[in-house]
């Protein structure tokens, strides 16, 4: 990319250790956010998405990697600037339930922040500034929501409060973890078109964290999209390239699975389905060798899957579609040398 | 088989005590559930679809209660029996032996501290006298129904299992005593969507083996698309539209269906439209007047010239009425939905 | 082109509430549980009578050997003692320095549990080991034996000497369960989204956790305030405590020592001590009902 990305994984893993031995939550993940796009992390639980978010706000420092924000590496010591990636970065987290301090008010939760980094003077200027947020969160008319203790909104407009929040020191990356994942059908679709705006009105970069595949693919359609699963990145690319044509046996198995609202479209996917070896997902106590799909993988190669662990590769040297399969990516390599003959021929 | 339904419910009210006086849950619910058939109840979060479905077996929490309507359950005899009326002891028998329930929450429904066979053990022996090695066999039989190890998952403790497991083992439980209505709360919520299509792919399965009923509440109506044969829509206590799922999906004939199906984003291909539905639902407690939906239809607000809903919306609340041969709507302009959602795909 | 979204955005009827005056609310709020009512008229009562009743009554009592272990009468409502004073006025001469003492020193052992609490679970590290460290010392030390020592050595006539020892003794208890709710606080997501906006430890410890510990806090408070009186009134019981001015702890003692258990007549003088103790210690034990109702904006709020 020619721009200096804002955010930058480079490399980092993730170990956890509990009683029953060391959980390799993320394994060696890249991942470039530039300013102002969004990027989508989906995968199931026990991926890692949560815990790659973490690590992308700073919640969690990397065991091994390095995360750069704005080209500065944050753990390396330089403490203004790890404050100022600490401001510039902000949450929402998914349980709008447990997101808001039950016994603070709307205004107080937006003009705390507000007042400690000096943004406003005085109480009426916090008051303007909160209500200019909550209208930019589509909660109109302010006054009616600035009094308003937590248990008195809905999970939605909850969700919106903890997203104006976040807008309370300018950040220029909101991670969304999860955040539409408990709310009800009907409103999830607003609160992502909140979101889309924000993003385009205000610059702000997103790091959508979802398990949802169609909802990554509504909000991030012109971002990127990475898959994850067991702690590894097993496909990256553009969102419009990775869903609508799947490489990685894991992210197809993903997309057959999701039903869709359409008895028809049920039907003719479930006739093209591809059939998992395995249902159960392993535990990440015990991770089998090689590709970690493999035990499950419909297509996988036995003495190379089981063996070699795979490296995200482009497809093609100028695609930006990335695959961790080797057999895929030989697969890809074999329909391309006839087309790349024929180019000769004529040239 | 014949024409009468296995479960037909009538005019069913739920109501809940509460502090502030009585509340109805559940607003006079009608529909009737064929043998072998899927119905699924969708609504969003507050809509009485979870309480229905409670209240169809008589498990509603304590300070439920339902003071009209009638359940009636048609043995395999031919003979009938309203639930609600039916005493304690007949209740006991009723449950597990004709329709069991599948609640949501593996981990919450399962009892922590038992292995997964002795709570098996203790659901077959307080319903039938079994000898211990039949008792076994037939625990062995529902496992392997539902794709699960039984040497594996019988002497395990619920914490042991993934989630999936967990929801697997609570459909087994449910068949044990082989019922011919199941009624499951949100069965794949909180789950992979892998997970989630095995329990559906299950679900889809066993229907067929078994033959049974099975009635399924849910929030994510790609489940209902999936798995339903029929869908009632609900909402504020009342179902709005009841009919055969291709029919409802294609071209629904109440607006709040219409928006909730126009709000989920398609997995593949592209949807000409996707929105969400303005406002959230009423409080149970305080409903509008007319129709509840009114205040958030962009239909009746279209009709009413734009200043808020139209007058008729406001002055009755509509009633459940036939409107295709096995699709009934309650909305007084139902004839003046549009739905188009188009999904292009190419390829799959 | 996807995206097509209502522009009303409230997503349940906002009700519009008469605001009522906090000051209603805190009423409403106290009086809401009846066992918490009656137990703030309790101490209520008794606080008042204990702080204004020495006002009008005679600092000290003439012994009157006439009249000792007289049952109770017109003139003396609850008898009089082995030294003939008469024993209501002793009772209500006997309750501040048990109320005094028990506030102060549940207060002493409140602050350091919090402070030092609240720093060992947010900051943990070295911080959390030493503080646990030396809970774990202060809390194997037997409490009693401890006073006995020192009032062996020293001579704690000083009520606010005894409180200050009472609190420094009984502070580990509370410590321990709020560095564990601390610990589960710190893991709230607001709490990390205070920690994103960077507002500073002093202000997510007294802002976002703390307060929202509050009724925990209270309830613990009177806890401690029982525990603290009924440590004080075991001293002097005990006669581990010098015996000089009035408290029910002194009434007590000396109605024991000087035998009035084995007399019929006296029943109300040792009797008297022990019905005002209890009903104190009952009094704040259900005022944290109604306390409980106060802090809880939810229960404040519907």
């Amino acid at each position: 990319m020619a721009s200096e990305p804002l955010l930058s994984l480079e490399s980092v893993s993730q170990v956890f250790t509990s009683r029953r031995g060391e959980i390799p939550a993320v394994r060696d993940v890249s991942l470039d956010l530039a300013a102002g796009t969004v990027l989508c992390l989906v995968g199931e639980s026990g991926s890692g998405k949560t815990t790659t978010a973490r690590i992308a706000a700073g919640l969690n420092r990397p065991t091994g990697g390095t995360v750069r924000f704005a080209g500065r590496d944050v753990w390396g010591g330089d403490r203004t600037a790890f404050r100022e990636f600490r401001r510039s970065v902000q949450y929402v987290h998914q349980d709008p339930y447990a997101s808001l301090n039950p016994i603070r008010t709307v205004f107080a939760t937006l003009a705390g922040p507000m007042r400690r980094h000096r943004l406003v003077a005085n109480r009426d200027e916090a008051w303007q500034k909160a209500s200019e947020l909550l209208e930019r969160v589509d909660l109109t008319p302010p006054e009616n929501f600035l009094t308003k203790y937590p248990h008195q909104l809905s999970g939605g407009q909850r969700q919106r409060v903890a997203v104006a929040r976040a807008l309370t020191l300018g950040p220029k990356l909101i991670i969304a973890d999860e955040s539409t994942s408990m709310l009800d059908v009907s409103i999830r679709i607003s609160l992502l078109a909140m979101l889309s705006r924000l993003s385009t009105d205000l610059g702000v970069a997103f790091l959508f964290i979802t398990h949802d595949l169609a909802l990554a693919k509504y909000f991030g359609r012109d971002g990127d999209i990475a898959v994850m699963y067991l702690g590894r990145v097993v496909e990256y690319g553009p969102t419009r390239e990775v869903i609508g044509t799947p490489r990685h046996p894991y992210t197809r198995a993903l997309l057959a699975a999701i039903p869709e609202p359409d008895p028809e479209l049920n039907a003719r996917k479930r006739s093209a389905g591809s059939l998992l070896r395995s249902m159960d997902t392993p535990s990440l106590l015990r991770l089998p060798t090689g590709c970690t799909f493999h035990p499950r993988c419909p297509s996988w190669v036995e003495g190379e899957c089981d063996v070699s662990v795979p490296r995200l590769e482009a497809l093609d040297a100028d695609a930006r579609h990335e695959v961790a399969c080797p057999p895929v990516l030989r697969q890809e390599a074999d329909a391309a040398v006839p087309a790349l003959s024929e180019q000769d021929g004529t040239g | 088989m014949t024409d009468e339904p296995v479960l037909a419910v009538r005019d069913l009210v739920v109501e809940y005590r509460t502090p502030a006086g009585p509340v109805r849950a559940v607003r006079g619910a009608s529909f009737d559930l064929y043998e072998g058939e899927s119905l699924a109840l969708v609504g969003e979060s507050g809509c009485g679809k979870t309480t229905l479905g409670l209240a169809l077996l008589r498990l509603l929490p304590r300070l439920g209660s339902t003071p009209h309507g009638e359940v009636r359950y048609r043995r395999a005899d031919g003979s009938t029996v309203d639930l609600l009326t039916m005493r304690k002891e007949q209740l006991r028998r009723f449950r597990w032996h004709e329709a069991a329930m599948v609640f949501q929450g593996a981990m919450n429904a399962l009892n922590p501290v038992l292995r997964v066979q002795d709570q098996m053990y203790d659901t077959i022996r307080a319903h039938r006298s079994m000898s211990a090695s039949a008792a076994r066999k037939r625990c062995h039989e529902v496992l392997d129904m539902v794709r699960l190890e039984p040497r594996r998952v019988m002497p395990s403790y619920p914490h042991e299992l993934s989630g999936g497991m967990r929801q697997r083992v609570l459909i087994a439980m449910a068949l044990l005593l082989s019922p011919r209505v199941l009624v499951l709360d949100e069965p794949t919520t909180a789950l992979d969507i892998l997970t989630q299509r095995s329990i559906v792919d299950v679900l889809q399965e066993l229907r067929r083996e078994l033959g049974f009923a099975m009635v399924f509440v849910t929030h994510d109506l790609a489940l209902a698309a999936e798995l339903a044969d029929r869908v009632a829509t609900m909402y504020a206590g009342r179902i709005v539209e009841l009919g055969d799922s291709r029919d409802v999906f294609a071209a629904p004939r109440h607006p709040y269906t219409a928006g909730l199906i126009r709000a989920v984003p398609p997995a593949v291909g592209e949807a000409t439209e996707i929105s969400s539905i303005p406002g959230g639902p009423p409080s149970l407690a305080a409903l509008p007047p007319g129709c509840p939906f009114s205040v958030r239809c962009g239909l009746s607000a279209e009709v009413g010239d734009g200043d808020g809903p139209a007058g008729v919306c406001v002055q009755a609340d509509p009633e459940l009425t036939r409107t295709g041969e096995r699709h009934e709507v309650a909305c007084h302009y139902s004839d003046r939905v549009e739905f188009t959602r188009e999904v292009v795909v190419d390829g799959v | 082109m996807t995206a097509t979204v209502g522009t009303s955005t409230l997503e349940s009827p906002t009700v519009v509430r008469k605001p009522v005056r906090p000051s209603r609310n805190v009423v409403r709020a106290l009086t809401r549980s009846r066992s918490g009512t009656i137990g703030f008229v309790l101490v209520g009562l008794i606080v008042l009578v204990s702080l204004l009743g020495p006002l009008f009554t005679p600092d000290t009592l003439p012994t009157d050997t006439s009249s000792v272990y007289l049952p109770p009468s017109a003139s003396h409502w609850l008898g009089t003692d082995s030294s003939g004073r008469d024993v209501l006025i002793q009772v209500i001469n006997g309750g501040r320095t048990v109320i005094v003492v028990g506030f102060a020193a549940a207060i002493l052992s409140t602050l350091i549990a919090i402070v030092f609490g609240s720093l060992a679970a947010y900051l943990g590290g070295v911080v959390d080991s030493v503080v646990t460290a030396a809970t774990d010392i202060v809390l194997t030390v037997p409490q009693i034996a401890l006073l006995a020592v020192l009032s062996s050595l020293y001579h704690l006539d000083n009520s606010l000497l005894l409180a200050s020892l009472i609190g420094i003794l009984s502070w580990p208890t509370l410590l321990r369960a709020v560095r564990a709710q601390v610990l589960s606080l710190r893991e709230r997501e607001y709490v990390e989204a205070a920690q994103l906006l960077d507002l500073g430890t002093a202000r997510i410890l007294s802002v976002e956790i703390l307060p929202n510990m509050a009724s925990f806090i209270v309830m613990n408070f009177m806890i401690g305030m029982t525990n603290a009186i009924y440590a004080l009134v075991g001293l002097y019981f005990l006669g581990l405590a010098p015996l000089a001015g009035h408290n029910w702890g002194i009434m007590l003692n000396e109605a024991w020592t000087r035998g009035a258990i084995f007399d019929s007549d006296s029943v109300f003088y040792i009797l008297s001590p022990v019905i005002a103790i209890s009903l104190l210690q009952l009094g704040l034990v259900l005022m944290t009902r109604s306390l409980e109702e106060l802090l809880n904006p939810r229960l404040r709020q519907d």
